[in-house]
């Protein structure tokens, strides 16, 4: 039997359907998981997408032929039926399922297994054969609650507040600046964003979700009294630069899924490490896997000889998938980490 | 064990002194006596014999995580550390606690050593499964013997001074054995730590405090100046500028106290010199420099032994505890050259050359191999010095004092009632502050390990002063100096430029070169030539750092 997806130089392929899965290269026809640039890449001649990564797409990528569809329609390509299922990484984040001549794949992208709140949550999809990301591929990482990790950075930001200094908490301005927004007590303070992160909170709420209201440094009624009580949201570029001069003494914080170890903490050089990520740890890694019921597993990235060796071990038939993706969070992984990931 | 789990946490995350001390007298102020008591002895670097062998508390944790031997150590090689590793792997705890430091330590951990092996399993379980992951860090690390955390003991002494309201050198002295306690430090033992000054203390006949230090002031003018300065040079005491560490030997009340110039006490560090000085009478200080001495010629005699390069002393000075090879290896001796007390006197007001009579006299009839005279050099005029210090670099000296005959013994870097001038020989070298990072190539490719230095381009004194590049190294270092300089600089990375990032001004190195020259195309002004890092000065504040007048008084002189 063929395979119905093979990674090939331009990316990963579905040889029936003829079309490509968040490639790498331009080509004809992409189907694209989510909006972050290692899987939304520009060039190619038709993109499909989930509705809401419509706003992320077009305002990355320009004027791209793009096809937008909400999870569970299915539409039928070259008789290949797809469909899109959330994933729960971010807003408009999809699962793809292909479906061909009674065999089923899912291409995950990234995923999540925690609700957040931002957007729909992770639906397991059964299939047969089922391609998962590894980012985070190793039983040292394990998540606290969305729900903990809100009520930590809360009262971080409450303890700067009341010592009368501002709380600049580096962060994804994709994703992850708008889970801290839907966690944050806009009672401690007002909420200042950098000029990155402001237009992925109007895609957001356009896509109604509720957010925390924010500020821009620009705003008049932002001075220097008012930041000392702020949280500050701001991308990790803007660490070290003069951006960050207004806030005077404050408190600083990084938040990604690395600052588990604390060796990526004390590389980052911040106040405190907030152990948050868009991909599914350890445990959740293992549920999501089984929940497909799939035989086969391929691992497209993170820990892949890892989780390959693993998932062998436990009985199914895995292996890895070359693929190009590198994650957000990826920008500073552990170091002694990168021999394991392939 | 919660407060000082976050307190751990807190000293981990931060590079910034001001931060560590905070954080360490906000705990101190709030901690329960007992709980400070040992948080102290671990702070300070007190460490018990490694309770749990680490090769069994990797096996108890991988059986409890419930994962396959390659699986904990694909997850150790990932976090790089034993402790870590554990309090990350091992399930979430279902119950809690509210026990301090003190309980945790006495009633649980060091009773583990006289447990049954039987018993080991079922007892740390049961321990763990209270702790949340960063009281598991500190609890592992504690249990494994691998306690370390970015402070040093001077930092904790500055910290419990603070909180005492007493002054930090008489916390030193309390500090003296405290690590060494064979019981356990209490929270009477604490209690006396940051409690008043007794009046055996504030009397100077039973206290351990030196003097401040009388500094030299850096001489640079040429020869041919020397007499106008100057004057005759039978008004000065002419010595060696030995490459060592600067010390007063304080000998009162049947005790020995010695102290560096960071009015740090190291009796520790050093316990032939402390042996040494129990024959000292009562009532003495002695000034001088702790140099490696050693005889190559095998001779009985030790004044016949030369002074040793400083990077051999930093050995000593790197270690925790002196073993014996170290002391035979790396013996040190006491190069006296002022005598600030005698018979429980204060004598700084006596003119100099009154003060080393009377110490060539004391070395004299001790006749201590460790005790020996920095010896006075002569000559008839300023021309016949500086052709014995052209001696200097092959003696392994860095130059020469030059002490006023008549001065007093004066109160830090002050020139009111005396003055010692430091004539450093011209192996160029200059201590410059680091100000750009670059990464390196091959084995070095991950590591920031190419340096741009700058020194001020004015005195300290001018609050406007900037720093300006001067030149660029990138050898002296030894390996694991270079990781913790890499470590420094990423932590404090302004911005980044490709490969280059500017860091914020905190590193001080001393560097050495061979040649130096007006350019008109550098920032500076001056060119250097093989330029290269003598050492990393972490005792050097960046104020401290040289100036672009003391750089461009190493010019040569124009014909």
């Amino acid at each position: 039997m063929t395979n119905l997806v093979v990674a090939r130089p331009e990316g990963l392929y579905c040889t029936a359907g003829d079309f490509y899965i968040d490639p790498w290269k331009a080509v004809g026809r992409a189907v694209i998981t989510h909006a972050h640039s290692d899987h939304a890449r520009t060039g190619h001649g038709h993109y499909l997408a989930h509705t809401h990564s419509e706003g992320t797409l077009r305002a990355r990528l320009g004027a791209i032929t793009l096809q937008s569809e909400p999870y569970g329609k299915t539409i039928e390509h070259n008789g290949v039926k797809i469909s899109l299922h959330p994933a729960g990484h971010v807003l408009g984040s999809a699962q793809v399922r292909l479906e061909h001549k009674g065999q089923v794949w899912v291409a995950s992208g990234d995923y999540k297994l925690e609700d957040d709140g931002t957007c729909a949550p992770f639906e397991a999809v059964r299939c047969d054969t089922f391609i998962t990301e590894s980012t985070f591929g190793l039983p040292i990482y394990r998540w606290a609650t969305p729900a903990a990790l809100s009520l930590e950075i809360n009262e971080w930001w409450r303890s700067n507040a009341d010592a009368g200094r501002a709380s600049v908490l580096f962060c994804y301005a994709f994703g992850k600046a708008q889970r801290i927004l839907y966690g944050a007590d806009p009672s401690i303070g007002p909420i200042v964003v950098h000029g990155a992160v402001e237009p992925l909170n109007a895609v957001y709420r356009a896509a109604g979700v509720r957010l925390a209201p924010t500020l821009s440094v620009s705003d008049t009624s932002v001075n220097p009294q008012l930041l000392k009580r702020a949280l500050v949201l701001a991308p990790p570029s803007a660490q070290g630069t003069p951006w960050m001069k207004r806030f005077g003494n404050y408190s600083d914080a990084f938040a990604s899924g690395w600052m588990q170890l604390r060796g990526a903490r004390r590389r980052r050089g911040v106040d405190r490490g907030f152990v948050m990520s868009d991909h599914a740890d350890w445990p959740s890694l293992q549920k999501a896997i089984t929940s497909t019921g799939a035989q086969r597993v391929f691992v497209t990235h993170g820990s892949v000889a890892i989780m390959v060796r693993w998932l062998n071990d436990h009985g199914l038939e895995a292996q890895g998938f070359k693929t190009e993706y590198g994650d957000e969070d990826m920008s500073e992984p552990p170091t002694a980490n990168s021999a394991s990931a392939s | 064990m919660k407060a000082f789990a976050a307190l751990y946490r807190e000293l981990d995350a931060t590079t910034s002194s001001l931060a560590k001390q905070a954080a360490l007298q906000h705990y101190f102020l709030s901690a329960q006596a007992g709980d400070a008591a040992w948080a102290v002895y671990f702070l300070a670097g007190g460490k018990p014999r490694q309770i749990v062998p680490s090769k069994l508390l990797r096996t108890l944790a991988q059986e409890a995580a419930g994962l396959p031997k390659w699986l904990f150590d694909e997850s150790y090689d990932a976090v790089g550390d034993l402790a870590e590793t554990i309090s990350l792997l091992l399930p979430a705890p279902t119950q809690s606690h509210e026990l301090g430091l003190a309980v945790w330590i006495e009633q649980r951990l060091l009773p583990l050593r006289k447990l049954a092996p039987e018993l080991l399993t079922e007892t740390l379980r049961a321990h763990w499964d209270q702790l949340a992951t960063d009281e598991r860090l500190v609890y592992f690390k504690l249990m494994t013997g691998g306690f370390r955390v970015g402070v040093s003991k001077l930092q904790v002494t500055q910290a419990l001074a603070a909180v005492g309201g007493i002054d930090t050198k008489r916390v030193a002295q309390r500090l003296m054995g405290y690590l060494h306690i064979s019981g356990q430090p209490t929270a009477e033992d604490y209690a006396l730590l940051v409690a008043p000054e007794n009046s055996g203390e504030l009397n100077q006949k039973t206290s351990g405090q030196p003097y401040p230090f009388f500094l030299a002031h850096p001489f640079n003018l040429p020869l041919t100046q020397f007499d106008a300065v100057l004057g005759v040079p039978e008004n000065w005491l002419v010595e060696w500028k030995w490459d060592g560490i600067r010390a007063q030997l304080v000998r009162r009340a049947g005790q020995v106290w010695i102290w560096s110039r960071g009015e740090e006490l190291v009796t520790e560090r050093f316990p032939e010199l402390a042996a040494m000085a129990a024959a000292l009478p009562d009532g003495c200080v002695i000034d001088g420099e702790i140099v490696v001495w050693r005889n190559d010629a095998e001779s009985a005699d030790s004044k016949a032994g030369k002074v040793q390069p400083f990077a051999q002393l930093q050995k000593r000075i790197g270690r925790k505890t002196i073993g014996a090879k170290m002391l035979r290896d790396l013996p040190v001796v006491l190069l006296g050259y002022d005598l600030l007390e005698y018979e429980g006197q204060d004598l700084r007001a006596k003119p100099q050359f009154e003060r080393r009579a009377w110490l060539d006299q004391l070395i004299e009839q001790l006749a201590q191999p460790q005790l020996l005279p920095s010896p006075v050099l002569h000559a008839a005029s300023w021309d016949e010095f500086a052709r014995q210090r052209e001696a200097a670099r092959s003696m392994g000296v860095e130059g020469m004092m030059l002490k006023a005959r008549a001065a007093q013994y004066g109160v830090g870097r002050t020139k009111d009632v005396g003055v010692w001038w430091k004539w450093k020989i011209d192996p160029m070298s200059i201590d410059a502050v680091l100000i750009y990072a670059q990464r390196g190539h091959g084995r070095r490719a991950s590591l920031y390990s190419d340096y741009t230095f700058a020194v001020w381009d004015g005195a300290p004194d001018q609050p406007e002063r900037k720093l300006v590049p001067f030149a660029k190294a990138y050898s002296g270092l030894t390996d694991v100096e270079m990781a913790k300089v890499d470590a420094v600089i990423r932590k404090t990375t302004i911005e980044t430029f490709g490969p280059v990032r500017s860091v914020k001004p905190t590193l001080v190195f001393e560097l050495a070169f061979e040649g130096i020259a007006r350019s008109p195309r550098h920032k500076s002004g001056i060119a250097v030539r093989f330029p290269r890092m003598l050492r990393w000065r972490i005792d050097k504040p960046i104020a401290e750092a040289d100036t672009l007048e003391t750089l461009s008084a190493l010019l040569p002189t124009v014909p």
